[in-house]
């Protein structure tokens, strides 16, 4: 196995798309003359992922994240860049290649709607290759970490989004790949069966060490799942590193939370309060601060309890787009 | 080799569990189908009652056989439209699909062969009825029993090859009913579906013999119902390979070019 399991190198892609204004004198002018815009979906970014990583891959709707996701998995062709994932230059899409990854798409389904889920995994079996003990080891295995006994049964439109996305979970791991892609696994679904489906894919990659490259809109995938994360907007990288430095790099504030033994006080000397009501208060101070503050305030007032905590990490994706959105 | 055998006969035997899942629609689709030849036989049996009970040398139990013969052949014919061509680019299906280590062309072969093995079941019983109302004339030797079987499968196959290439040119334009409807109409008339392919001038029928489209009805239909020899019947087999193979090269070169220019649109 290479070292690095996805290797990205100015990768781009641009689309040529027609454009006209509205009405009928433009649509006919258009018959016989077209105007195209350059669309760059990806522009020149550069990541490298190693064996085993779990890399969340973040950006606002139109970011580039399902673009750059086709490219790797060998669905789009670059217009420019080289990438390499497990070896293999996606764009050739060489069955070894295509063997060993999956592309799971939370609003797209591979599965059979009419049949059981079952009947899609006998067919994934014969797509895949994979060798009948081996098959049903993994099916068995996969359908009962997933809670799925039962339901596996039943044709698949009869099934809840939520049941849904599990069974297309398993049909998609059924052969075992070594890199995942996932966009947007837990789109639509409630709190519970997104943290079941984190934590199976949490499981897989713990088990098969598996490499995983995320895109989520919710910010619980991408805590619960990753350590890293690398985040795109119009196309472009804006930030590629841990998790925890992102958020030292673009959050400014600390919220402290303070539960007070006399339950009543006053805080704003210490920064902007956010919330207080009996017993208990919220302020923002600035990052820098934090030390000072939280020392003063352990000295000054009758503390029963304290917490400090980063903002909420959606919060501070958030900020960082709209700085970004901003200077461009 | 083993991997696609394994492949084609569980696609096909998925292919006959979805079509099983709707028995009414099946019907309703196989009732569908009759309506064409019925009104083709009707109209030429008319004909040939007129003109003294035969019409270039069809007599009217041979315009039966021919029809109903025809309703088998147009079920072996079913392939997978470039309608859904485009609907499986406009939907994001075939951006699952490539996800497959496998080339789709094997999923659409294995799944439509799947899918005749319920249509020709179900078209026994209208088969039996229209041979009940027509009286078709039908007396075919063993050499045209076993060169029809061999036949309606390469028509299948060339008839696939033809409509996949055209299928792929909605990796360029996404849109390909413009194309197909003129495709369609030329095949209408060159395939012997419309007529038999011997009532057409002579002229037609030369220039037929060099296109694909005769070699997906006319010539399975006749090698059962006519009385070729077995030369001919060879020759019409050779001719299906022929076509098959050219369709797998343009296909292959299409491909190539046209997978470049997907852009996985919709999703």
């Amino acid at each position: 196995m290479p070292v690095t399991i996805i290797e990205v190198s100015d990768l781009s892609k641009h689309y040529k798309v027609p454009v006209r204004q509205a009405g009928l004198k433009a649509a006919t002018r258009s018959l016989f003359k077209r105007t195209y815009n350059t669309i760059r979906a990806v522009d020149g970014i550069s990541f490298t992922i190693q064996p085993g990583e779990v890399v969340g891959f973040l950006g606002p709707n139109g970011a580039g994240k399902t673009t750059t996701l086709k490219m790797l998995s060998g669905l789009l062709f670059p217009t420019a860049g080289d990438p390499k994932v497990l070896g293999f230059q996606p764009s050739r899409r060489q069955m070894d290649f295509l063997s060993q990854i999956t592309l799971v798409m939370g609003n797209r389904s591979q599965l059979s709607w009419d049949l059981p889920a079952l009947d899609s995994f006998e067919l994934q079996r014969a797509i895949y290759a994979i060798p009948r003990a081996e098959f049903i080891r993994t099916r068995d295995e996969f359908i009962e970490l997933l809670e799925l006994t039962g339901l596996v049964n039943k044709p698949v439109r009869n099934l809840s989004l939520g049941e849904r996305m599990k069974v297309e979970i398993i049909g998609a791991l059924l052969h075992q790949p070594k890199v995942l892609f996932l966009d947007e696994p837990t789109i639509g679904l409630d709190v519970t069966m997104q943290r079941r489906i984190r934590t199976f894919v949490e499981e897989y990659n713990r088990r098969t060490g598996a490499t995983v490259l995320l895109t989520s809109h919710y910010m619980a995938d991408v805590e619960a799942l990753c350590k890293r994360v690398i985040v795109i907007h119009n196309g472009k990288l804006l930030f590629d590193g841990d998790l925890a430095a992102l958020v030292d790099r673009f959050s400014a504030f600390k919220t402290i939370g303070v539960t007070l033994a006399n339950g009543f006080g006053s805080f704003n000397q210490y920064g902007e309060v956010l919330d207080q009501d009996a017993g208990h208060v919220t302020i923002r101070i600035p990052r820098e601060k934090t030390p000072d503050v939280t020392a003063r305030i352990l000295a000054e007032q009758h503390v029963d309890d304290m917490t400090i905590e980063d903002p909420p990490i959606g919060d501070i994706i958030e900020k960082v787009f709209a700085q970004k959105s901003a200077e461009t | 080799m083993k991997r696609y055998i394994d492949f084609y006969l569980t696609a096909m035997k998925f292919a006959v569990l979805e079509q099983v899942q709707y028995r009414a629609q099946n019907y309703f689709y196989m009732v569908g189908m009759i309506v064409e030849p019925t009104i083709y036989l009707v109209v030429w049996t008319t004909i040939a009652r007129q003109q003294g009970g035969s019409v270039g040398g069809y007599t009217t139990g041979g315009l039966a056989a021919y029809y109903i013969v025809w309703t088998l052949v147009r079920q072996m014919n079913v392939v997978l439209t470039p309608y859904d061509w485009e609907n499986r680019i406009q939907h994001g299906r075939l951006s699952m699909e490539l996800m497959r280590p496998m080339h789709p062309i094997h999923w659409d072969v294995a799944y439509f062969a799947g899918w005749k093995f319920v249509m020709v079941f179900l078209w026994i019983p209208i088969a039996v009825v229209l041979s009940l109302i027509f009286k078709p004339t039908l007396n075919p030797t063993g050499w045209q029993v076993g060169g029809f079987f061999i036949a309606i499968w390469g028509a299948y196959l060339v008839r696939t090859m033809m409509y996949e290439m055209l299928g792929l040119i909605t990796l360029w334009t996404t849109r390909v009913s413009a194309i197909f409807e003129l495709f369609f109409a030329l095949e209408l008339i060159l395939s012997g579906r419309f007529v038999p392919m011997t009532l057409m001038p002579a002229w037609v029928q030369h220039i037929a013999y060099y296109l694909p489209f005769q070699w997906t009805f006319f010539f399975p239909i006749n090698s059962l119902v006519g009385s070729p020899a077995p030369i001919d019947l060879l020759t019409g087999l050779g001719m299906q390979l022929m076509w098959i193979l050219i369709g797998v090269a343009v296909v292959k070169v299409v491909w190539h070019f046209g997978i470049h220019r997907f852009s996985s649109v919709g999703n």
